[in-house]
């Protein structure tokens, strides 16, 4: 084993799982895994431990324990959130808006729907991936029955206006879906205040386990299920219960919003000092996102004149790991959905590095992103004759 | 503690359990990421589709790993069907594929349902007039999880070939999994539902074998993982977890169902000394080894239930998935003829390879104390 240097600046990908998260699920393989759907004392034991996740995930975000429906992940939540509703409110109208920088499982399901009848605006955002409350207020009309946008991009961490938008769509009486995915656990949520009906989440963007998620389901939204079977969450969510999942999302999500004010406090400046050493010794280089709205943990740059791919891999030969786009997006040649709506021409996008810290990143780990990083990115430049062309 | 629960859910090996937190703490990188820690969770990832593969006989290529069994029936059944097609299946399904097919009716779509015989068995002959040119789809469980038959999966299948080159067969194997063997080749069906956790694996994991050609039109749309089939970050401790418990049940598994079998004829020998007793899951070929359903006369299974359970001996009435609510009764035991008598005093016992002989000793011992005095209090 090599005892280089190992920095992890890709927590917008995943986040390992916290050792206090882990330790909380381990007794639900060894000692407590009965069925949390049988009746016998074994099985209820389990079943006490899912609704003690619930609270704990209901009071991270102002919600009610019986808002909270548990999910395979981010995806199944955005998935369901957005066709059940679009299915069960099909009378009301068929009419749904949405942003172009939404995450795919937002994207790739309203273009479903397109196929099925229903109508999607998809709306374009700023220079630094804001959406407008006004260009909201004009989609709507008397058939839009859902606004979904998402709270945080996953690319560029640019916050929308959630409030304002959540307030909109309660005066017009139309559903709002946020994909929460990269909020929850850096941002302070209140669905309630926020006017929120319906919010996805995924625990392993916040040190949680993978394959556990959950949607939050206001009191009253007509929702169609998803999966279909036994009576699981309360009937609208078949499949055995993946109980240390829960019970892993549950401390997870205590544990962050327990100390979130704080992390958010230390991973800033930590981003900031990193952005701020990549402006001022990387020439030819943009930042990507709205320069404040934006999630703590979210330096997302472009540098002109190289391949974002290659960029990567000299990183990660450095023990570096970072992210071109997304790691959704991350195997594909095209340049991100995201970047190109906010105007960046494809050769720009190309050259895209998006480094997320997380609870582990310490000031020693950004100085030495930023030693070695103007170094790579001139290596890589000098093999660029577009470059020698400009510097020329 | 005498756990007989084993078709509700099992316990996780311990290197299962080992795998898992390994990939949570070591491994945790997302499968699609371009850096190390992402391509040593995709290594991961990949070998775990080839160790459930083998278990099944496929194709590493064929394995879509889903949330679990539930998640692959509603995909393997929305995902084979369009509007207006004619679907078959049985009136002892799973709650995930009945109440589907429950709700695809209400959406238009003809469903024939196929009755049972007093074994569990479909009428094949029923089967053969139901399929039309129209039927899509005819999805039936290999093994059922209340009374342990086992579906005659290969003459369906030949059957639905011979009648309908177009219609598709899927087959919710997660009961059959380390109950009988499994081999997707040799069955030549076109999609099977797996599930971890009724093989000492992880919950909220599973599997849908997509026979290779097969064009399935996806259900959870979005980051185009799974070969564009299930979208969402891979639950990569869970799906390595599974790919431990797959690999683990394979070693030896004639041995594991020869125990098995043996852990069910000995009960059933001791059963039959007592008076008052049906057994809906005969030890013969048409009924899985590891399913021991059991009427006990002038008894109330709920009661025998909370009564095993001070021993801390833990069994089901009816399938854990439907035991809580009245709206879902039982419908499989009325299903293959049992009246009310022989319905409300039903246990099923459901072994495992790591149950031992004198668990059953054991449970037989508590059955004796029990017995007389809740039929005494009925009485």
């Amino acid at each position: 084993m090599s005892t280089a240097k190992r920095i992890y600046m890709d927590h917008a990908a995943t986040t390992y799982t916290h050792r206090e998260v882990l330790q909380e699920m381990l007794p639900f393989f060894t000692d407590y895994y009965g069925n949390p759907s049988s009746i016998h004392q074994f099985g209820r034991e389990v079943k006490k431990n899912i609704d003690i996740a619930r609270e704990r995930v209901a009071k991270a975000i102002g919600a009610l324990p019986e808002e909270i429906y548990f999910t395979a992940g981010g995806s199944e939540a955005d998935n369901w959130a957005i066709k059940g509703s679009a299915y069960a409110n099909r009378k009301k109208g068929n009419h749904i808006i949405t942003s172009v920088i939404e995450h795919h499982a937002v994207l790739h399901t309203c273009e479903y729907l397109e196929k099925e009848g229903f109508e999607v605006t998809y709306l374009p955002v700023d220079r630094f991936g804001m959406v407008s409350v006004e260009d909201v207020r004009n989609a709507i009309t008397d058939k839009t029955i859902l606004i979904t946008l998402m709270y945080a991009n996953n690319e560029i961490g640019t916050i929308q206006p959630i409030e304002e938008i959540g307030r909109l769509a309660k005066e017009k009486g139309i559903y709002f879906h946020t994909d929460a995915v990269q909020a929850v656990g850096s941002v302070k949520i209140d669905v309630k205040q926020q006017n929120i009906d319906m919010l996805s989440l995924s625990a392993h963007k916040f040190y949680g386990p993978k394959g556990i998620g959950a949607l939050y389901v206001r009191k009253g939204v007509k929702l169609i299920s998803f999966l279909h079977g036994g009576a699981q969450e309360r009937g609208r969510r078949a499949g055995t219960e993946n109980v240390p999942g829960i019970v892993g999302l549950g401390k997870a999500i205590e544990l962050a919003s327990g100390k979130l004010d704080e992390s958010v406090a230390r991973i800033t400046g930590l981003r900031d000092k990193l952005v701020q050493g990549v402006m001022e010794n990387i020439p030819y280089t943009r930042l990507n996102g709205h320069p404040e709205k934006r999630l703590a943990n979210n330096a997302s740059f472009c540098f002109e004149y190289i391949e974002g791919e290659s960029l990567l891999l000299n990183l990660d030969l450095k023990g570096v790991a970072g992210s071109s786009g997304s790691a959704c997006t991350s195997g594909s040649l095209d340049p991100s959905h995201v970047l190109l709506a906010i105007g960046l021409p494809h050769e720009i996008a190309h050259g895209s590095l998006r480094l997320s810290l997380g609870e582990i990143n310490t000031e020693a780990d950004v100085d030495y992103v930023l030693q070695i990083l103007p170094e790579i990115v001139d290596k890589l430049r000098q093999m660029s004759p577009l470059y020698e062309k400009v510097k020329g | 503690m005498i756990y007989f629960d084993n078709s509700a859910t099992t316990k996780p090996r311990s290197q299962v359990v080992h795998e898992v937190t390994e990939c949570m703490e070591k491994c945790f990188g997302n499968p699609s990421s371009a850096h190390r820690l992402g391509m040593d969770a995709e290594k991961k990832l990949k070998m775990a589709r080839e160790r459930v593969a083998r278990l099944i006989n496929a194709k590493p290529g064929e394995l879509v790993f889903t949330s679990g069994g539930s998640e692959a029936n509603n995909m393997a059944i929305l995902g084979a069907i369009d509007k207006g097609q004619h679907l078959i299946t049985s009136r002892i399904e799973h709650p995930s594929v009945l109440r589907l097919f429950e709700k695809l009716e209400k959406d238009g779509f003809p469903v024939t349902y196929l009755d049972v015989d007093r074994s569990g068995l479909v009428n094949l002959e029923q089967l053969a007039a139901a399929i039309q040119e129209n039927t899509r789809l005819v999805s039936v469980m290999h093994v059922n999880n209340e009374i342990g038959t086992i579906q005659p999966v290969p003459k369906i299948i030949q059957l639905v070939r011979e009648k309908n080159r177009k219609a598709k067969v899927h087959v919710d194997g997660v009961q059959a999994l380390g109950k009988v063997a499994v081999d997707v080749k040799k069955l030549d069906v076109d999609l099977m539902s797996l599930s971890a956790h009724k093989i000492h694996g992880p919950k909220g994991v599973g599997a849908l074998y997509v026979k290779n050609g097969f064009n399935l039109k996806p259900l959870m749309i979005g980051g185009g993982q799974e070969a564009d089939l299930r979208s969402g970050t891979e639950n990569l401790p869970g799906i390595s977890g599974f790919g431990v418990a797959a690999e683990l049940l394979g070693e030896d598994l004639e041995a594991k169902l020869a125990h098995v079998k043996a852990l069910k004829l000995y009960f059933i020998t001791m059963l039959q000394a007592l008076d008052g007793v049906l057994i809906n899951s005969p030890a013969d070929d048409v009924h899985a080894d590891a399913i021991l359903n059991v009427s006990f006369e002038d008894v109330k299974g709920e009661v025998l239930l909370r009564a095993l359970e001070d021993y801390e001996i833990y069994v089901s009435t009816g399938s854990a998935c439907s035991a809580r609510k009245a709206a879902h009764r039982n419908y499989v035991l009325p299903a293959i003829g049992l009246k009310e008598r022989h319905i409300e005093g039903a246990i099923r016992f459901s072994f495992s390879h790591l149950n031992k002989l004198d668990e059953v000793e054991k449970a037989m011992a508590a059955l004796y104390k029990i017995l007389p005095v809740l039929r005494r209090v009925k009485k």
